[in-house]
């Protein structure tokens, strides 16, 4: 890739204890405390400009990495790197000092919100925290930031409960721009939006990324959003990426059968689309007892003795990594 | 999911459930909401019926006017609500309460907070064998058993057992459909059954619906916002916005030649995964409800609308062989060709 990697992480890990009589009945059998390996190994770059989308099921741990790199929860290892600074040494001041280049957007546009905090306030905050600005000069950026994410000036001094989902996303998106952010992580920002909503939503994000040169890495199960928004994807099974490619090359051709049966899953609006009638046996199995080998091994219609030993994510052709070993001896 | 579905329904028409200028409303401090204005359809045997609309649609409230369910200060103002002869709307609440379960069933959108969570899961759905069918303890369980594994629960004797927090939310939502289809009821509705599911779980929920529907003759009313659901799922669909039905047409039609301003909007709004398109929002936004003027309710949003639009409200006409459009500007070509 040409352009240099903004942010990069490296074999990322995070780990949670577990806790309760099962994680007692669990340490004395296996004679050590068990931990939920919630991340266990994923590296990845977001290049300046462009938006990597992270899509996986729930529990796949792709909103533990979104919280790992603006520090919501601790790596057990690993690294995070932002425009060639490593974040997980950091002290908490020199963290802050970082903060503004690294913004995020959750999912629940009213939750992310303090409800007795107006528009303006909500969005004035971060730069109240990070930059000596004056009043005045607070005043003026904010309304510029409103303006652009469509916000009239008459919604600056209403308050959440005020104000519709597409509006209030507008603000935690206004909020995250307002400190000129190189990073912007979008955790599900559509997920919790009407369609009509969300299509003015999706837009806005890539108006506002292409006119900032913003880059976005886009958190999400919605694989026909994911298509619209990223370049690239890297798809996520039990605390894994097990495929990434550019996302032309992803859709098209997806190699991994976790990635094939994803897609092949994700209903088309057209009664005579062909499907392809992949499908994975089974459940996504705890994140306590991950399997040995390949993650998927027991879910998969494909799986052959060799996929009990473990499968690195290797490159197929530029750009595009799998991590399957079958994928491998068809190449 | 893969197989052509050709609309069971069409050949006979029978309607199992009929639908006739139902109005739903409701009581706010600002003003009447007609949260369902003068919806008229029918639910044809053995057919997948797709109710598709945005938040405030009134789709939930159409179902749960189905099933006569509407609470204070919520009420049918008016209409009928045809159902083996009888009109729902007339009964008392004894009658309703046998129908309800016993023939016309529901699948909720949250599963988990639609079961008991004190009751194992297999004496749920045994209870209704019972209840319905009048079966002794032993004879109850072992039907119940039967229906876990006709809806895909893995070791059933042994998950009916256990209590619903130790079940996923796909196999929660599977508990939903054996204890909806336990009566055999003639009709399903089922609200959202998929939201808030993985997708490949939700896939799996969809192809066990429409096989189990298929399997006991059930007709179904799903309803959905995915238009993804609808296109994998119905035989037929009916289009709402902000309370009024606007389309209804086999669900080939509606994504081959969707008429309404508004569905046609709707289909050209979202992001696809099979291919690569340019997403048009739907202009404006859904209409506030309460005191609502009277006319076509998005008047407001449709690029076609005229003064007529504003002061009349569009029937229900057929523009081709059911398929039918609410709008005047279909019906004088002014939207041009559909």
């Amino acid at each position: 890739m040409a352009v240099p990697a903004l942010c990069e992480v490296t074999d990322l890990r995070v780990q949670f204890p577990l806790r309760g009589l099962e994680a007692w009945v669990r340490a004395l059998r296996d004679g050590k405390p068990p931990v939920v390996r919630a991340v266990d190994g994923v590296s990845f770059a977001v290049a300046a400009g462009e938006t990597l989308g992270l899509v996986g099921e729930s529990g796949c741990g792709k909103s533990t990495v979104a919280r790992s790199i603006v520090r919501l929860n601790q790596p057990t290892s690993g690294s995070i790197r932002l425009a060639g600074t490593e974040l997980t040494g950091l002290s908490k001041d020199d963290f802050e000092k970082q903060r503004p280049h690294l913004q995020m957007v959750f999912q629940d546009p009213t939750a992310s919100l303090n409800p007795r905090l107006s528009v303006r306030r909500t969005v004035e905050e971060p730069i109240r925290l990070h930059t000596s600005l004056s009043a005045a000069e607070r005043r003026e950026r904010t309304d510029a930031v409103l303006e652009e994410v469509g916000l009239g000036a008459d919604l600056a001094e209403r308050y959440p409960h005020q104000l519709s989902g597409g509006q209030r996303q507008r603000v935690n998106i206004a909020r995250a721009l307002i400190t000129n952010p190189r990073l912007v992580i979008l955790d599900e920002p559509t997920s919790a939006l009407d369609v009509s909503l969300r299509a003015r939503i999706i837009l806005l994000l890539e108006e506002l990324r292409a006119r900032h040169g913003l880059s976005y890495l886009f958190i999400s199960h919605d694989l026909a959003t994911v298509r619209y928004l990223a370049s690239r994807v890297a798809v996520m099974y039990l605390g894994v990426i097990v495929e990434e490619a550019d996302t032309a090359e992803l859709f098209a051709r997806p190699l991994h059968p976790y990635t094939r049966a994803l897609l092949a899953a994700v209903p088309v609006p057209d009664p005579d689309a062909r499907r392809d009638p992949f499908v994975l046996s089974g459940e996504i199995p705890s994140p306590i007892d991950i399997p040995a080998g390949c993650r998927l091994r027991a879910r998969c219609p494909l799986a052959k003795p060799v996929c009990a030993e473990p499968v690195p994510l290797r490159q197929l052709s530029p750009g595009h990594r799998v991590a399957c070993h079958l994928v491998q001896e068809e190449a | 999911m893969s197989a052509p579905r050709t609309a069971p329904g069409t050949a006979s028409g029978t309607a199992v459930l009929s639908v006739q200028d139902l109005a739903v409303r409701f009581n706010t401090d600002q003003g009447e909401v007609d949260a369902v204005d003068d919806a008229t359809f029918d639910v044809r045997e053995g057919e997948v019926l797709g109710l598709v609309g945005e938040s405030g649609s009134g789709k939930s409230v159409t179902a749960t006017a189905l099933l006569q369910l509407i609470r204070p200060p919520g009420r049918i103002a008016h209409g009928r609500i045809l159902f083996g002869g009888r009109d729902l709307c007339t009964l008392g609440e004894e009658t309703l309460a046998h129908i309800r379960g016993a023939e016309i069933a529901m699948v909720f959108q949250t599963p988990r907070t639609a079961l008991n969570p004190l009751i194992t899961v297999g004496e749920q759905v045994a209870r209704l064998y019972a209840l319905h069918a009048g079966l002794s303890k032993a004879e109850s369980r072992k039907r119940a058993i039967a229906m876990l594994r006709t809806v895909g629960i893995p070791e059933p004797e042994r998950r009916a057992r256990q209590y619903p927090h130790q079940f996923s939310g796909g196999m929660c939502q599977r508990v939903m459909i054996a204890m909806a289809l336990a009566s055999r009821p003639k009709l399903l509705i089922a609200d959202e059954p998929t939201t808030g599911l993985d997708v490949s779980t939700a896939a799996r929920i969809l192809d066990l619906l429409r096989e189990l529907g298929q399997q006991t003759g059930a007709s179904i009313v799903l309803i959905t916002h995915d238009l993804g659901v609808v296109a994998a799922t119905c035989h037929r669909v009916a289009v709402m916005h902000a309370g009024q039905i606007v389309e209804i047409a086999p669900v080939r039609a509606l994504f081959a030649r969707p008429a309404h301003p508004y569905a046609r909007a709707l289909v050209r709004s979202i992001p696809r995964v099979d291919r690569a398109v340019n997403m048009e929002p739907i202009p404006g936004v859904v209409p506030s409800l309460i005191n609502a003027p009277p006319g076509c309710r998005y008047a407001g949003r449709c690029p076609w609308v005229e003064d007529r639009c504003r002061r009349d409200k569009p029937m229900l006409k057929e523009i081709a062989p059911d398929h039918r459009v609410a709008c005047f500007a279909v019906e004088d070509g002014r939207a041009g060709p559909v």
